[in-house]
């Protein structure tokens, strides 16, 4: 298990929390004094050995000293302390919150995350309020009769002298108007409880299906079949809430699945064992194109991968509007769930490179600064006709790989998920401020 | 001389309430719940001020904005928009196309006599 910088910094807090001096607890483990000082400002890594040792001597369990979802902690509480506008001086030190309160940088990272589900939350409720035709009907409906209503009670209230004649007008308009409201209210109301419950999935279809299918690891060895019933397959899937979901999923599917026939599991496992991940090796053993290379690989589960000893993948799929269509998505990458992302990807690069197959090396911008290798390939996904608009498509699988094996004096190009979330603040692709640069 | 505003709204109650605030204020009303027949009407007689709503059936208000903006005799014509959609879209739009004045539903009395008297007033 990796350690990460945080140790350290928990193992003197827990020190100081016990009252040893430093050079006591070094005695103790069997390490200089020295050491153990660069070990607790988190210069030095710390061996399980003498993890479970400091553990020990201080009364803690291992897993106090060290966890690894440090991480995403810290990622969580910076992600709070950013969007509460935290002095800049207070971030610089999350590393020492999470390591001295990890219990605290839980909860702060648990309610950062539900705040983020609650405002995507409200960002369907308002997209369906203003995309849906019959809401939008029905509350154009009600607030018609509202100001109907309004008006006429307010002419009422404020003409004393009012002629019996408009006074009985105005009193049958509000009468058949406030019937009217309620019949609309009615309707709205029915027309909510009436929408099926697995219709009011709030995730948008594309997020249902990547989530379909992150919960099955990527695995769909349905698609080795020859004929496979693709209706039944997204039928009564809990993930795949919505029918557009199911549409879209369906959609997915049948390019997968003309995807695996030309590369089946097996020959591609052993092509993997043989090549290694190499897209372009595979496009020629299997003689398909590189852009399906791309896609079967991220088709390929979690655990195959694990068992053929390959390095995790992603995959991000955009047309040339720049829209993501299809995202694996692949720890120490992030990407967006909303709008386009970096710049600087090659995935966009691809669309003004076509057919040309792309391999770079990569550093995920930020203090961990991941180093990655993406394959990019844009070819021609619909063309309407002669002189008629083409629609590209972009494939971009990336590996969790340091490309050591091939990169040799070439700088990595460093990539962020998107502007906003990208800690690059002096960046020259930059195309909106960071919300990081709200803290400086 | 009465000046005569022109409502464009197709719900009549709202017409109704519309056609007593303002007569009582002292204008001249005339009503039209359809936009199309109402552009007709204007060339040939222009109103001095137009309320319009903007969800019409047919032809929409915006439809009947740019008609009378188009049109030399009701160029300068002052426009009160009324609409049950606020969002900002509209009104961007509304405002595109050369409205004088754009109040979003449920209004109040007072204040859409206030703005015909300030659009339109002596």
């Amino acid at each position: 298990m990796p350690r990460t910088a945080l140790t350290g910094t928990r193992i003197r807090a827990r020190r100081n929390l016990r009252g040893l001096r430093q050079s006591e607890l070094a005695r103790v483990v069997g390490v200089s004094p020295s050491y153990l000082n660069l070990i607790e400002h988190n210069r030095r890594k710390v061996g399980a050995e003498l993890l479970g040792a400091l553990a020990q001597a201080l009364g803690v369990s291992m897993d106090a000293l060290a966890e690894d979802s440090d991480e995403r902690l810290v990622e969580g509480a910076r992600a709070a302390a950013i969007r509460s506008d935290a002095e800049l001086v207070d971030l610089e030190r999350i590393d020492e919150f999470t390591g001295r309160f990890p219990g605290w940088a839980k909860v702060l990272a648990e309610t950062q995350a539900r705040v983020e589900r609650l405002e995507r939350v409200v960002e369907q409720l308002n997209d369906r309020m203003t995309h849906d035709p019959y809401m939008g009907e029905a509350l154009h409906e009600i607030i018609s009769a509202v100001t109907a209503v309004q008006s006429t009670a307010s002419i009422l209230n404020d003409s004393r002298d009012i002629e019996p004649d408009w006074q009985a007008r105005f009193h049958g308009n509000i009468v058949q108007d406030s019937a009217r409201l309620a019949e609309g209210a009615v309707a709205l109301v029915n027309y909510l409880d009436a929408v099926k419950s697995d219709e009011t999935g709030l995730a948008a279809p594309q997020e249902e299906v990547e989530a379909w299918l992150e919960a099955r690891g990527f695995a769909l060895p349905e698609l080795n079949e020859a004929t496979i019933d693709i209706a039944a397959m997204v039928s009564g899937q809990m993930d795949l809430s919505s029918e557009a979901s199911r549409q879209l999923a369906a959609q997915w599917l049948r390019r997968f699945h003309a995807d695996a026939q030309a590369m089946p599991s097996q020959r591609l496992y052993d092509a993997l064992s043989e090549h290694g991940l190499a897209p372009e090796a595979l496009a020629r053993h299997f003689d398909v194109t590189y852009d399906r290379v791309l896609r079967r690989l991220a088709l390929v589960s979690v655990a195959e991968l694990e068992a053929l000893g390959l390095p995790l993948v992603g995959l991000v799929i955009c047309d040339n509007s720049g829209t993501l269509m299809f995202r694996r998505s692949l720890e120490g990458f992030a990407l967006p769930r909303f709008g386009g992302g970096c710049p600087l990807w090659p995935l966009y690069q691809a669309l003004h490179r076509p057919h040309v197959p792309l391999r770079t090396a990569l550093v995920t911008a930020g203090r961990l600064g991941r180093r990655m290798t993406s394959y990019a390939y844009a070819t021609a996904d619909i063309v309407l006709g002669y002189d008629r608009p083409t629609v590209m498509q972009a494939s971009m699988l990336i590996v969790a790989s340091d490309g050591r094996d091939w990169v040799d004096g070439v700088a990595p190009v460093w990539v962020g998920a998107s502007c906003r979330t990208c800690p690059q603040l002096d960046c020259a692709a930059r195309r909106e401020p960071s919300i990081l640069m709200t803290t400086s | 001389m009465e000046k005569r505003v022109l409502v464009i709204e197709d719900e009549p109650n709202i017409s109704a309430a519309l056609r007593f605030i303002l007569s009582r204020d002292g204008w001249q009303v005339d009503v039209s719940a359809d936009g199309q027949a109402a552009i007709g009407a204007m060339r040939d007689d222009p109103p001095d001020l137009l309320i319009l709503d903007l969800m019409l059936p047919g032809i929409s208000g915006f439809d009947v904005l740019r008609s009378v903006r188009a049109a030399a005799g009701t160029r300068d014509l002052p426009v009160l928009m009324l609409t049950a959609k606020g969002q900002i879209a509209d009104r961007a739009e509304a405002e595109r196309l050369g409205v004088s004045r754009f109040m979003t539903k449920p209004f109040s009395n007072a204040d859409v006599i206030a703005a015909v008297q300030e659009l339109a007033g002596p």
